[in-house]
């Protein structure tokens, strides 16, 4: 069980959004029955079969890591989450689609978890104003969730639709908008379960076999690297 | 027209709360979260409004402003108004989100939120029977005895806030107190952490195995037929394996649970080393100073309120006027006492009613982050807006005390025939319960600290 075979994807988003489900979901194919509050961080594995339907599949396992608490949290808060964002390979990022704030604060959250190497804290340096040069020169692979769809009102469906498609766009991510209660909407064959596979393979695709990888490796490493951010930093 | 004049006046000072409460509730409590109802927001905004009007009103009967007549009616109407607010609307509303929130009771919401409502009057009113807050001469419908009930409720609350902020405020301001964290302390618990989070990957990775495989030979088991079937029927999933998978299953919990706990650990570590790093500073320095300072008025309070009960005093003139009788008695300095004394009551009083609504909201909103979610954010709001109602009226109540005499007899006539003593000694007891019990956990937590650490 080395290091070198991990593959993990960190699942993030406000409180409430129901990252716990979507996680229990995309691991089990289950409805997860007792939601509970998550106190630091809570990971899960998936069985993922990279390439499917190919003569180069192969299964992985990836690690699902979900990070527990509010973008507004204290800094002292913000401080002992950083540990779990080290080495990541891929970013999902959750928000309730009958809650405006929490697609907002999205934003706030892919950047504490790419920036975390600009500031020995982990605080957000920036002001939390998207800037799109940093997504741009992103590496890591990213997905939007948006959860709760069965509580859009039929009326709403198209503005909320809309609006989810620009966040995605900024990001340059696939998104997805489902019920964390059904797991319908994962069912093999629709084109979210399709979107989701090409998102881990990408994931993979990019921990293994490509030379642009973005790995940082392991958790002393990060003092010693500094502030070079997390590109060109590979073990072979 | 003076009245009306007045009138107008009070208005838009009314008008002006309400857009304080208003801004206070989008910028700071719900900044996280959107607002879906905007009831919440309006009934939060009105009680803040109507309380802040009381304390408006004693302020203007110290500095004489409006003319009397139309004082009296404004606190009368604004008596009125709040109580309604906190005895029928607010609870009313707590109940109705309360039932919304729970899916079982979804149809008959109204009816459900009655009855809560109902449930809440009945022990409200029994409120009132242990205590002897009440003259006999009072009627069963008097505003009395609306108003002698919410002023224990309030009085409890305030004595509790007051108990447990006199302790804590020397603990956290004073840097004696303050653990040695260093920077290795972190990173051997941020190492553990990761340690432990990656056993529970392993464990997990385990059990998925296990079960794919239990998956695929279940399939394979499916698709065997004939005698070679049945041979490889009873082999192929050994009993062990289940046993073994609730077994795995048992070792991830412990872990996870643990993983919970350093994660705890962390964020406390991390907390301390910034409180350090601040102390450092100079305003680190200048807090520090007043934490002694602090810390001497908190035993100074503990003292008095033993004191009080013991000797079953209450004090009968307030600290305006006795400091006045010192320095002229004592001191032999002479001065204009009633222009001095309208002044010095008048920053006194507004003293505690800054502090005391500051003091309110902030701790009002640290609770408010600290326990809400997208599901309770209202009723959590609405509960802090009860509380905050109670606080206000009861503020008003006991800020009687701290009143010239010619200034308690509008706060006697308003709000009736109430035992007055009987408050004073019920906060005293309060508070030094509070600050006791305070005072003890405050010890077994500091205690227990070092020694989680010692186990590492």
């Amino acid at each position: 069980m080395a290091s070198l075979d991990r593959v993990k994807v960190l699942v993030l988003g406000d409180s409430g959004v129901g990252k716990s489900s979507l996680v229990h979901l995309l691991c089990h194919n289950r409805v997860l029955g007792n939601p509970s509050w998550t106190v630091g961080c809570s990971v899960d594995v998936r069985v993922h079969d990279y390439k499917e339907g190919t003569p180069e599949e192969k299964t992985y396992y990836t690690e699902l890591w979900d990070v527990g608490g509010s973008v507004g949290s204290a800094s002292s808060v913000k401080s002992a989450r950083a540990v779990f964002y080290n080495a990541v390979n891929g970013l999902i990022l959750v928000h309730d689609l009958t809650n405006k704030k929490s697609s907002q604060n999205l934003y706030r959250w892919s950047l504490e978890a790419l920036n975390k190497d600009s500031s020995p804290s982990g605080v957000i340096v920036t002001n939390g104003d998207y800037d799109r040069e940093q997504f741009a020169e992103n590496q890591v692979p990213l997905l939007v969730i948006g959860t709760k769809f069965d509580q859009i009102p039929e009326n709403k469906r198209n503005e909320v639709l809309t609006r989810t498609a620009f966040l995605a766009e900024d990001f340059n991510a696939e998104e997805i908008n489902l019920d964390c209660t059904n797991p319908r909407y994962l069912a093999a064959g629709s084109s979210n379960a399709v979107k989701l596979s090409r998102f881990f393979d990408k994931v993979i695709e990019k921990r293994y076999f490509t030379r642009d990888g973005n790995q940082i490796s392991g958790f002393s490493d990060r003092k010693r690297f500094g502030a070079g951010g997390f590109k060109n930093l590979h073990n072979d | 027209m003076s009245f009306l004049v007045d009138s107008i006046i009070m208005f838009t000072s009314q008008v002006l709360f309400f857009g304080f409460g208003w801004l206070f509730f989008m910028r700071q409590l719900f900044k996280d979260y959107e607002v879906r109802q905007y009831v919440v927001q309006v009934v939060f905004s009105v009680t803040f409004a109507f309380s802040c009007t009381m304390f408006e009103l004693i302020i203007f009967e110290i500095l004489g402003v409006l003319s009397t007549t139309s004082r009296y009616f404004h606190w009368k109407l604004n008596l009125y108004v709040i109580l309604l607010v906190l005895i029928f609307v607010v609870p009313f509303y707590i109940g109705y989100f309360v039932v919304s929130n729970i899916r079982l009771l979804q149809r008959q919401k109204l009816l459900f939120a009655c009855v809560v409502w109902f449930t809440f009057m009945y022990f409200f009113w029994k409120l009132g029977d242990p205590f002897p807050i009440l003259s006999p001469k009072h009627g069963i419908l008097s505003i009395e005895q609306l108003i002698s009930r919410v002023g224990v409720i309030g009085v409890t609350l305030m004595a509790l806030l007051s108990g447990f902020g006199a302790v804590n405020c020397p603990y956290t301001y004073m840097s004696y107190f303050l653990r040695n964290v260093t920077d290795s302390d972190i990173l051997a618990l941020e190492r553990r952490l990761l340690q432990t989070m990656d056993m529970i990957v392993s464990k997990k990775k385990r059990i998925a195995m296990t079960r794919r495989m239990m998956y695929q030979r279940g399939e394979d088991h499916n698709k065997q037929t004939g005698f070679w079937g049945m041979i490889k029927s009873v082999t192929s999933t050994p009993p062990g394996t289940e046993n073994n998978l609730s077994l795995i299953q048992q070792e991830v919990d412990a872990l996870e649970e643990l993983s919970r706990q350093l994660f705890l650990e962390t964020v406390e570590l991390q907390a301390t080393k910034e409180r350090i790093e601040y102390s450092k500073t100079f305003q680190g320095k200048y807090f520090n100073f007043l934490g002694y300072f602090f810390s001497i008025y908190c035993v100074w309070k503990i003292f008095m309120a033993t004191i009080n009960i013991v000797f079953d005093r209450v004090g009968k003139t307030d600290p305006v006027t006795r400091g006045i009788e010192i320095t002229v008695n004592y001191l032999g300095i002479q001065f204009d006492v009633k222009f001095w004394s309208q002044h010095i009551s008048f920053i006194l009083v507004g003293i505690i009613i800054v502090t005391s609504i500051r003091g309110l909201l902030i701790t009002l909103t640290k609770f408010f982050y600290a326990i809400s979610s997208s599901k309770s954010s209202n009723v959590i709001v609405l509960v802090l807006a009860q509380i905050m109602g109670m606080y206000f009226v009861s503020s008003v109540l006991l800020m009687r005390m701290s009143m010239p005499l010619e200034y308690r007899t509008i706060v006697t006539e308003v709000l009736g025939e109430l035992q007055f003593n009987f408050y004073h000694r019920w906060f005293d007891v309060i508070f030094l319960v509070s600050a006791l019990s305070s005072i003890l956990f405050l010890y077994l937590a500091h205690k227990q600290a070092p020694e989680k650490h010692m186990t590492m």
